[in-house]
């Protein structure tokens, strides 16, 4: 078997668990709280109305949306509440299923209990029954399969949207799809789609049994499927006690880039060394990793300076590495309590690169240079580049002009510059094809481009734990740009690709070896 | 008290919206009774009906039946007490016939014995087979169905029956059979029976008493015959010319051959 297979199989239980626990959970509040609703709406026009139009509204919202929202929403009743209320992971994923969950059981329940024949109902009362009887014995049975129908749509739908979970930190199916996609690892990719698929057609199917059997009034199909339900919960409940443990689970951060993914997963390989139980939060939006480590939701990842400098405190000038790094770890720590614990010795900037051979030949070492050739020269940039501050300020300390400035998708500007069709490039200085290509970067003497030191940055209360900081302090100024480069390239090549873990060991083996 | 009516309405009104239905409407009814209130549609027939077993609350007045208010204690204690069969039957379709007609006694929490013995009873009452028991409501033709709903409204021995339109979209033959068929078990089963009809030829020859109620007034209050020979209201008198016009006709075409 190929060793992304195996990977990814050995990921496979925990996130199908964690998957079904989730999705199983969602569904299951939505019908605590839609059946309820629904019963009240099909009663009454005035709540049915609105009712149904507010459930129809969260539905156009997009889930990744609908997720990310709730994280601020829950920072904020934190706040407001000063309870610990868990901002990521969990709890937000289980809000937000559960209300995207809600429609089709909403809209079906009134269906089915609004659509009953007045008569039967009418009938139902002449009878003697009360609310509750009438309820249990004559609306439920006779709505039950435009309700189990709803149930199922509900079910099915959320089992596909809680692959998102995975970018609010709650482990799902979706991070081997995630990952999967950002270090184009389609083994990954295609068993995080089989499963999550597999799950919701065995929900189908179940709840099909469970339908059929109320339609043909058919107990034992009612219990067969009931049974294997409860099975199901068993199972997942049970491997999840097994994981019990005396210290406290650390969470490692990643957002959602190769580079990212290797180090939480290097890091997670020392603490766990350490005896720390760990999880990985994949695929963290830039923003969110920075408030989820602020709010100790996450406990530890790396950012970059120049990110946290213009994102979280909001500037725009550029000082020099150590004064910025210097600012950072006072204002980080003052203001939200995170730890910048340091720089791993590496740098992921922009930088401007080209093929060595060119630039010895032109004679190119520094920007300064490469500004009195530049007007013969054809850039190639990636999207983004020719619109950032970094290309302004460029442009400014070394009136630098280009004959020619093209964006590209990366691999299409990679590929331009390797083929002679672009001069200069733009890239990220730890970029793995930087060595692939043999292009050396451009030296930037008048410091123009900001600084984008990695840094590892810890919540206040990982902060307080020795034995952590013990386990992590060896990859501070120990991992140079050529590690780096050496290591995205294992995941991001084309062929002979590695996965992020194996990277990350092969890593760590190159840091004990100096 | 002895001579107390067994079901008395006193002064009850209710208006829907804006416009008054019922207008006070008072009515004595004395165990045993058959009577028929008639009247034409939207004139208020079932809205009085439905306050009797509490389906509809009156704005005012009040109804005893058997010497207590009905408002004394919950509304499906009373509903249990009383038959009700309507127009629309309403079968429970998820239940076969034995279950719909097992229903109130089930609610009453009569052994699983006694139903069925209960349910063979009465299918054989109402003149269906006893295999019928197994049978799906949706199996039924109309007049099947109606005999089930019969079946069901007597099934926890009540001494009252309210009945509204109940042979309403049946054919004539197996109207008139089921209309008479009732009428035996009325009598065989000692019941107070109030039957809303539009039809006052039904009324005529099924009741003891007559009630016509328009634009929710009692305009007339007569044993059948009586009641042909009524002069006064206008609008009572039009109703009653009807059928009689028509059995002349009728008798003048048997006199023509
Ligand atoms: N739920 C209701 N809302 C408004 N009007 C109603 C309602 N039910 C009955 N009515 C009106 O009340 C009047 C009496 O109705 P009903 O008692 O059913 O008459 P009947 O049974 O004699 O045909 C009718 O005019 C009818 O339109
Ligand atoms: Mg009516």
């Amino acid at each position: 078997m190929s060793p992304s297979l195996t990977e990814a199989l050995t990921d496979l239980p925990t996130l199908l668990r964690a998957h079904a626990l989730l999705s199983g959970t969602a569904v299951l509040l939505a019908i605590l709280i839609g059946l309820p609703l629904a019963l009240r709406a099909a009663r009454s026009r005035t709540f049915r109305i609105p009712l149904l139009g507010a459930a129809g509204l969260i539905q156009t919202v997009p889930t990744l949306a609908l997720l990310a929202l709730f994280y601020p929403a829950l920072l904020l009743l934190g706040r407001a509440t000063s309870l610990p209320v868990p901002a990521l992971g969990f709890l937000p994923a289980l809000l937000a299923l559960t209300l995207y969950a809600l429609l089709p059981i909403l809209r079906n329940g009134v269906a089915g209990l609004h659509g009953l024949d007045p008569a039967i109902l009418e009938a139902a009362d002449a009878a003697g029954m009360t609310g509750r009887q009438r309820l249990l014995q004559v609306e439920l049975p006779l709505s039950a399969p435009v309700l189990l129908a709803g149930i199922r749509t509900a079910a099915i739908w959320t089992i596909g949207a809680a692959t998102l979970a995975t970018t609010v930190g709650q482990p799902s199916l979706g991070n081997l799809i995630f990952s999967g996609l950002q270090t184009e690892n389609w083994v990954r990719v295609l068993v995080g789609c089989a499963a999550s698929a597999g799950l919701a057609i065995a929900a189908d199917l179940l709840l099909g049994l469970v339908e059929a059997g109320v339609a043909r009034r058919s107990p034992l199909r009612i219990w067969a499927a009931m049974g294997m339900f409860g099975i199901g919960v068993l199972l997942a409940l049970i491997s999840i006690g097994g994981s019990g443990s005396e210290r406290r689970t650390i969470a490692v951060g990643a957002k959602n880039f190769s580079e990212q993914y290797i180090l939480a997963s290097a890091i997670g390989q020392r603490l766990g060394a350490a005896g720390f139980p760990v999880v990985q939060r994949d695929d963290l939006g830039s923003a969110v990793a920075y408030r989820a480590v602020a709010a100790g939701d996450v406990d530890v990842y790396v950012d970059y300076t120049g990110t946290l400098w213009t994102n979280v405190l909001g500037r725009t000038d550029t000082p020099r590495a150590d004064v910025m790094r210097a600012e950072l770890t006072r204002r980080l720590e003052a203001r939200d309590g995170v730890v910048l614990l340091g720089p791993l010795g590496f740098e992921n900037a922009y930088v401007l690169a080209m093929r060595r051979s060119r630039a010895e030949a032109l004679g190119v070492r520094t920007i300064d240079d490469l500004a009195r050739v530049a007007p013969r020269l054809r850039l190639a940039s990636d999207i983004e580049f020719l619109t950032r501050p970094e290309w302004r300020a460029l442009r400014k300390a070394y009136d630098l002009r280009f004959g020619d400035a093209r964006a590209y998708s990366p691999t299409f500007m990679y590929r331009a510059i390797a083929d002679g069709g672009a001069d200069v490039i733009s890239a990220f200085s730890s970029d793995g094809r930087i060595a692939a290509l043999d292009l050396v970067t451009i030296a930037d003497p008048r410091g123009a481009l900001p600084n984008y030191d990695a840094v590892l940055l810890l919540s206040a209360r990982a902060a307080k734990d020795k034995a952590l900081i013990a386990a992590l302090r060896p990859l501070l100024g120990a991992i140079d740009v050529g590690a780096m480069r050496a290591a995205n390239l294992k995941v991001d090549r084309a062929e002979g690709k590695k996965t992020p873990a194996e990277a990350a060991t092969q890593l760590l083996r190159t840091l004990e070896k100096r | 008290m002895a001579n107390d009516p067994f079901l008395e309405l006193h002064h009850v009104a209710k208006d829907l919206g804006a416009r008054p239905i019922l207008h006070a409407v008072s009515l004595a009814i004395p165990a045993g009774s058959f009577v028929a209130l008639v009247g034409p549609s939207g004139s208020g027939k079932t809205t009085l009906l439905k306050t009797i077993n509490r389906l509809i609350e009156p704005d005012s007045g009040s109804v005893r039946l058997d010497g207590t208010d009905i408002n004394v204690g919950p509304k499906h204690r009373l509903r249990r007490r009383i038959g009700y069969a309507f127009q629309g039957i309403g079968l429970f379709p998820h239940m076969n016939v034995a279950e719909n007609i097992g229903v109130v006694p089930r609610l009453l929490g009569w052994t699983e014995a006694a139903r069925a013995a209960r349910v063979a009873e009465l299918l054989d009452l109402v003149a269906l087979p006893a295999d019928f028991a197994a049978r799906r409501p949706n199996t039924l033709s109309g007049g099947q169905t109606q005999r089930v709903g019969i079946a069901r409204a007597l099934a926890a021995r009540p001494s009252l029956m309210l009945m509204d339109e109940p042979f309403g979209t049946l054919d004539p033959v197996t109207r008139d059979e089921l209309g008479r068929a009732y009428r035996a078990l009325h009598d065989r089963l000692d019941l107070t029976t109030i039957m809303v009809t539009h039809d006052i030829t039904e009324a005529l020859l099924l009741a003891d008493r007559i009630v016509v109620l328009i634009e929710g007034t009692i305009r007339a209050d007569a044993a059948p015959a009586e009641l042909l020979a009524y002069r006064g209201d206008p609008a009572v008198e039009a109703m009653i010319a009807l059928p009689q016009a028509q059995a002349r006709r009728l008798a003048a075409l048997v006199d023509a051959r």
